[in-house]
């Protein structure tokens, strides 16, 4: 097991690597000048501030000096958004935000999504089960922005139950909306999931032995079926990372949430290239994170793919 | 014994000729060919076919509402900004007849021979119009971005699997790479040093869209590359070219079919994400993105500008994957 980490952990770094890299390259030709009145200043001024900016030296030697700089926790400063505004901590707080969000949209969805899909396993083929199957069915195609806009009209504007937008001073009240409409996508696919391998598990030769050999229903549920059934639920764990991540961005901005979202898209509208750089690569990192525990959880509990892996 | 007795003890007239499964195999099944069998198992599943009619009806009124309209997508009119919806039929029973906290705003203007069944948006251009315009161009972006996925994926999947080996090794090294940037940041970045556009967007959604088909194809290729078929094809002297997309690929169809159904309402929400960061399609051209993006921000004044786009894509995208999930069933009956 420790080799395979071992091996999963170069594997990522490598991949890091590659992605700053390969972002870093595309920014470098982003139209658009970094500077505000370019148009107005003289051909000394921006030399000047070229060379302060250290923009005059060749690409490779710069995506080298931001490596190093990077790995001293300096992503660079601001040109637009906030002037000369170290990005480190621009990022800092909103990072907490933004992961906070996913977090608790995570738990809600994972929680809600499990009960759902069991109760429908159980009632199978009721009204309990064609709800569950509508919800999930609604759930996994629409997109994130539509249950959030459903909600503030109808929680936030109609019932003013909720705030509207985010409200610094009332944090808990405020993120009940975005949560919420955050969550659907994995409440649904859990739901859909944890049905359908409940439903193959019920009806497999092993439960039949359990229930002949007189187990009560409670634990021939608890015991045999759930267990089985979670374990597996890591393999839509990926996808359901990946749209946590893009839902929180569109969420962030109808919700006008703080976080990384919103910077991201304040950044890429106006043309501050350090930080659309900086966010991008915060967002790859989180990726490659999540995709890495993937894994590893995927070798603790699967021996065969660690084995895999040690003979490649 | 006490059995042999037990058994003897039975009167012979209780047994006879077990004859019911004589009759059953003598019955005749129709005989269907693949796709009709597939077809038939998709129409019987409800879902996929309420699918159908709802992909089908918003095809047609994406191609038709625009040319029937009076008004055009483009037309800018400021003395008939912010109208309320207002559809003939509808307006007696009270529902869409053009009014506003109990006013009604046409009659109001002096056009009460006007009909915009949506309403109209801030510049006065009929939401009706630019819903279905705005449908096409969305349609249009992941339509040919998802057909340019199935050419690489298909194409890049076929041939590592095919070949194995160090080409394998190397083809899959790469679209690990590829991978493991989050498709989000990808085509942001992309669109961002190409600059927003209709071609751009669709070039930044094909560029990253394809690993999944390639994935399934490969998948496809090591299973079916060691059967009969191939090794007939391969003794009768086919050349690689003819063995990869003469003898497998049409062996994949299934698979690409139900890939190419579930990357459709991907790329449309795509389009929509691109819009919402600020790179969708440039005014004036609408695309459901764009409009929901324009529309989010007065949803609470005026709710139908938002409701039109956000219906229209949420059926599209529904609509979409209902009908993957129905061909996937269609297809392999026993995976679900």
């Amino acid at each position: 097991m420790g080799r395979y980490i071992a091996k999963r952990l170069a594997v990522a770094a490598l991949t890091v690597f590659i992605i700053l890299f390969v972002l870093f390259m595309l920014l470098n030709f982003m139209p658009g000048s970094p500077f505000n009145n370019e148009e107005k200043m003289t051909p000394e001024q921006i030399a000047t501030l070229k060379a302060a900016y250290g923009l005059d030296k060749p690409v490779i030697e710069r995506f080298f000096i931001y490596v190093g700089n990077m790995l001293r926790g300096d992503f660079g400063v601001s040109y637009n958004i906030q002037n000369n505004m170290p990005i480190a901590t621009m990022v800092g707080s909103r990072l907490k935000v933004t992961l906070g969000l996913g977090l608790e949209a995570g738990i809600l969805g994972a929680i809600v999504g499990n009960l759902l899909g069991i109760l429908a396993a159980l009632k199978r083929h009721t009204p309990v089960d064609t709800v569950a199957t509508v919800i999930a069915v609604l759930g996994v195609s629409l997109p994130n922005f539509v249950f959030a806009l459903l909600l503030s009209y109808f929680f936030g504007y109609r019932l003013k139950l909720f705030p509207l937008t985010f409200n610094p001073a009332d944090p808990i009240r405020s993120s009940v909306l975005p949560v919420i409409a955050l969550s659907m996508f994995t409440l649904a696919s859990m739901e859909r999931y944890t049905r359908s391998e409940l439903v193959s598990i019920m009806d497999s030769d092993y439960m039949m032995l359990a229930e002949s050999k007189g187990l009560p229903r409670r634990k021939l549920i608890m015991r045999h079926a759930l267990r089985n059934a979670l374990i597996s639920l890591i393999t839509v764990l990926a996808p359901l990372l990946v749209n946590l991540m893009s839902g929180s961005i569109v969420i962030e901005k109808i919700f006008s949430i703080p976080g990384l979202g919103t910077l991201y898209i304040t950044a890429i509208q106006s043309n501050d290239y350090n930080v659309v750089l900086a966010t991008s690569f915060i967002y790859s990192v989180m990726f490659v994170i999540a995709m890495l525990l993937v894994d590893l959880a995927y070798g603790l509990i699967d021996p065969r793919v660690r084995l895999a892996g040690q003979k490649g | 014994m006490a059995q042999e007795s037990e058994v003897a003890s039975i009167p012979a007239a209780d047994f006879g000729f077990a004859q019911g499964h004589e009759e059953e195999a003598e019955r005749e099944y129709a005989n269907y060919s693949y796709v009709r069998e597939i077809f038939n198992r998709f129409m019987d599943n409800k879902g996929a076919f309420v699918s159908l009619v709802m992909i089908v009806l918003i095809i047609v009124l994406a191609i038709v509402a625009p040319m029937l309209s009076p008004y055009k997508f483009d037309e800018v009119n400021s003395t008939r900004s912010n109208l309320p919806p207002r559809v003939p039929g509808l307006e007696q029973v009270g529902l869409f007849d053009g009014t506003k906290d109990g006013v009604n705003v046409y009659a109001e203007k002096g056009i009460s021979e006007e009909y915009h069944y949506f309403g109209t948006d801030s510049l006065g251009r009929d939401i009706w119009v630019r819903v279905w315009y705005g449908t096409r161009i969305s349609l249009l972006i992941s339509l040919i971005a998802v057909v340019i996925d199935i050419f690489i994926g298909v194409v890049y999947g076929l041939i590592s699997g095919y070949f194995g080996g160090r080409v394998d090794i190397v083809m899959q090294r790469i679209t690990e790479i590829l991978s493991s940037i989050p498709q989000l940041v990808i085509v942001t970045i992309l669109l961002v040093a190409l600059g927003p556009g209709l071609g751009n967007i669709v070039i930044a959604l094909a560029i990253t869209g394809w690993i999944d088909m390639s994935r399934i194809v490969r998948a496809q290729m090591l299973k079916l590359k060691n059967m009969e078929f191939v090794l007939a094809a391969r003794t009768l002297g086919a050349s690689w070219r003819e063995i990869i997309f003469k003898e497998v690929m049409p062996n994949c169809l299934a698979q690409i079919i139900v890939t190419f159904m579930f990357s459709i309402p991907n790329a449309i929400f795509f389009e929509a994400f691109l819009a919402f960061v600020g790179l969708g399609v440039p005014a004036p051209i609408s695309s459901l993105g764009t409009m929901i993006n324009d529309g989010y921000k007065s949803a609470m004044v005026y709710p139908y500008m938002v409701v039109g786009p956000v219906v229209v894509l949420g059926l599209l995208m529904l609509g979409f994957n209902l009908f993957a999930d129905g061909l996937r069933d269609a297809i392999e009956p026993n995976q679900s």
